[in-house]
């Protein structure tokens, strides 16, 4: 089935001087955004979004006209927000898109903009992304010297300003309330909903956050059409209601112990082990793959026997995942120790956690030390069963906290445990300890 | 009563008219707290106490307001004893690059510049520190110095890391 995918949003990575206006423009790029501000108007570039079922990249999947749709009618100022701190442990999509093809990225943020009648839009990207940042920053510059942001956008009477705006290092600020209070100049706090960004966002305005790739996906939607974007994924399941289908193309992150790590673009719906074997070149040493990280940290793991399992919106969950997530997918070979795999998962949330919300403030710091405690050789049986109680009682979908950061701290703790019990179970039977190389620098990480 | 006392102005009018220049992009002067502190973590290596006031002042905030929100984010520095070296080198101990040597890279790497990961080195060359994902797996393990990321998988990747911070 995806053996003959041609790339879109990839098309032009690696052709030279991609970053560059004049050859954007030659690969025909800025083509959709003259023809949407000539041939519809706002209210019909949503309809058209809405139509494709276009569904957000950045984890959650929730549908993006129906986003940009939540916007209140009689609304005099709107925000757009555009989510490039791409902070999920695997991820690395949205920086291939900013380092490579900014003006692609300009180009969908600028129908965006056009479509929610939004006259400022700021990139909030993380501060690590120096590169991306820099390349985007000469793009933008270009794009104003050439009318295609500022007044007049192409001579039309739509007009734009596109800032940069920078992160400073918190893995919370991909949460889109988040980045909200971030961007006004505050701790990153996620802000109890509702009122959703829609209603009353950035500066207590109407706001659409949507993520880099989402919006690269918009400007393919106006180019080529509707039914182009319909015609790649896989539709709804008839016997679950509440699936949307997962349509378009997709940027999967391979990692990990793989033979050709990098960023493939592919239909959803990919199983994922056909993206490990045919594009990931196989786990690395010809060994098996143990475990697998479907879509980001957050979304939990896969074991080998579950890699058939097609990477959409709709199939994870089967399994026990929390959901495609970011598609970033890293591979853990058979060597790997899953005790170990799980310690560094909480540890990252245990760091990331904002601490706003006790449930997960306490939680992934208390999983934390669990985790520690049993990698030091000190672990009890009882304590997978007090973190399977922890994990499953933190979270929106517990709703014991205001954002998603709890459940995807719950999710690698709940597969891990029930996928790999029998490991965790002789770990500590054995009394075993990792060895004073493996476990040196968690020690010293505490804190 | 008001004192009378003058304060030397610790930023400089350039700082501040770089601050100020970005102000016309936000409707609140608060939202130029986090492009403050950039620049001036940018021009003197770390965010003195002077600098929290001065922003605040700047900005028509409390000192607090500016204190709470920096502390929020891992990227500044803060005290004058121990401020951000020439070089600041992330080394990313996140899933993909751990379980490909990541941590035992940050060991090697501390113990070759003699320095525990947070630190200076004494001749204020490089800071070292662990990240969460910098967002390049595909060159795990990477290395983050300056905004650039490469990939440090070898005893040479390593030794010509090391010669870079010297």
């Amino acid at each position: 089935m995806a053996t003959d995918f041609e790339p879109v949003l990839l098309a032009n990575v690696g052709v030279p001087d991609s970053q560059r206006l004049e050859v954007y423009r030659q690969r025909g790029g800025y083509r959709a955004l003259e023809k949407t501000l000539r041939e519809y108007s706002p209210e019909e570039v949503v309809e058209l979004v809405v139509q494709s079922k276009l569904r957000g990249r950045g984890g959650a999947g929730f549908p993006c006209g129906m986003k940009w749709k939540f916007l209140p009618k009689d609304r005099t100022v709107t925000y757009l927000c555009v989510n490039a701190d791409e902070s999920e442990p695997g991820t690395f999509n949205n920086r291939i898109l900013m380092e490579n093809d900014p003006h692609q990225v300009l180009e969908g943020i600028a129908i965006a903009a056009y479509a929610t009648r939004a006259q400022t839009a700021y990139i909030y990207i993380r501060y690590e992304y120096v590169r991306a940042y820099e390349t985007l920053q000469q793009a933008i510059n270009e794009a104003y010297e050439a009318g295609i942001l500022g007044e007049r956008v192409l001579g039309s009477d739509f007009s734009l300003n596109v800032y940069l705006h920078r992160g400073a290092g918190a893995y919370i600020c991909g949460e889109e309330t988040g980045l909200i209070e971030s961007l006004e100049g505050k701790r990153g706090w996620p802000r109890t909903k509702p009122p959703y960004p829609a209603v009353e966002g950035v500066f207590r305005k109407p706001t659409v956050v949507n993520n880099v790739e989402t919006l690269c996906c918009v400007k393919h939607i106006m180019d080529r059409g509707v039914d182009w974007f319909l015609s790649i994924g896989v539709p709804a399941d008839p016997n679950n209601p509440r699936d949307l289908g997962s349509y378009g193309p997709k940027l999967y992150c391979v990692s990990g112990h793989v033979n050709r790590p990098g960023c493939y673009e592919l239909p959803l719906g990919v199983p994922c082990r056909e993206l490990i074997e045919r594009y990931g070149g196989g786990v690395r040493g010809g060994k098996r793959a143990k475990a697998v990280i479907p879509g980001g940290l957050s979304m939990g793991f896969l074991k080998e026997d579950e890699l058939d399992t097609p990477l959409d919106f709709n199939s994870l969950q089967k399994v026990g995942c929390l959901g495609l997530g970011t598609a970033a997918v890293v591979v853990f070979d058979e060597d790997t120790s899953i005790v170990e795999l799980l310690h560094r998962s909480c540890r990252f949330f245990a760091h990331e956690s904002c601490g706003q919300c006790t449930p997960c403030r306490e939680g992934t710091g208390w999983m934390y030390r669990i985790l520690t405690r049993i990698l030091h050789g000190e672990g009890r049986i009882e304590d997978l069963d007090l973190l399977l109680e922890l994990a499953d009682s933190m979270g929106i979908i517990p709703g014991t906290t205001i954002c998603g950061l709890a459940d995807g701290a719950a999710w690698p703790v709940k597969t891990a445990i029930r996928k790999f019990r029998d490991e965790f179970e002789a770990f500590i039977r054995s009394g075993s300890r990792l060895t004073a190389a493996s476990s040196g620098s968690a020690a010293g990480e505490a804190s | 009563m008001a004192e009378t006392t003058e304060r030397k102005q610790y930023l400089t009018d350039e700082l501040r008219s770089q601050i100020l220049a970005l102000a016309p992009r936000y409707p609140t002067k608060q939202a130029l707290t986090l492009p403050a502190l950039h620049l001036v973590q940018h021009t003197y290596r770390y965010v003195a106490p002077e600098a929290i006031v001065e922003i605040a002042e700047l900005l028509e905030l409390a000192p607090a307001q500016v204190l709470d929100t920096m502390t929020f984010y891992g990227s500044f520095f803060r005290t004058p004893d121990a401020p951000l070296g020439e070089y600041r080198v992330w080394v990313c101990r996140s899933l993909p690059c751990c379980m490909c040597g990541g941590e035992e890279l940050l060991d090697r790497l501390c113990t070759r510049l003699g320095i525990r990961p947070g630190e200076t080195t004494a001749d204020g060359k490089a800071t070292v520190e662990a990240a969460e994902c910098l967002g390049a797996c595909e060159l795990a393990p990477c290395v983050w110095v300056n905004g650039e990321v490469c990939k440090v998988d070898s005893e040479q990747a390593l030794e010509a890391l090391i010669e870079r911070l010297r």
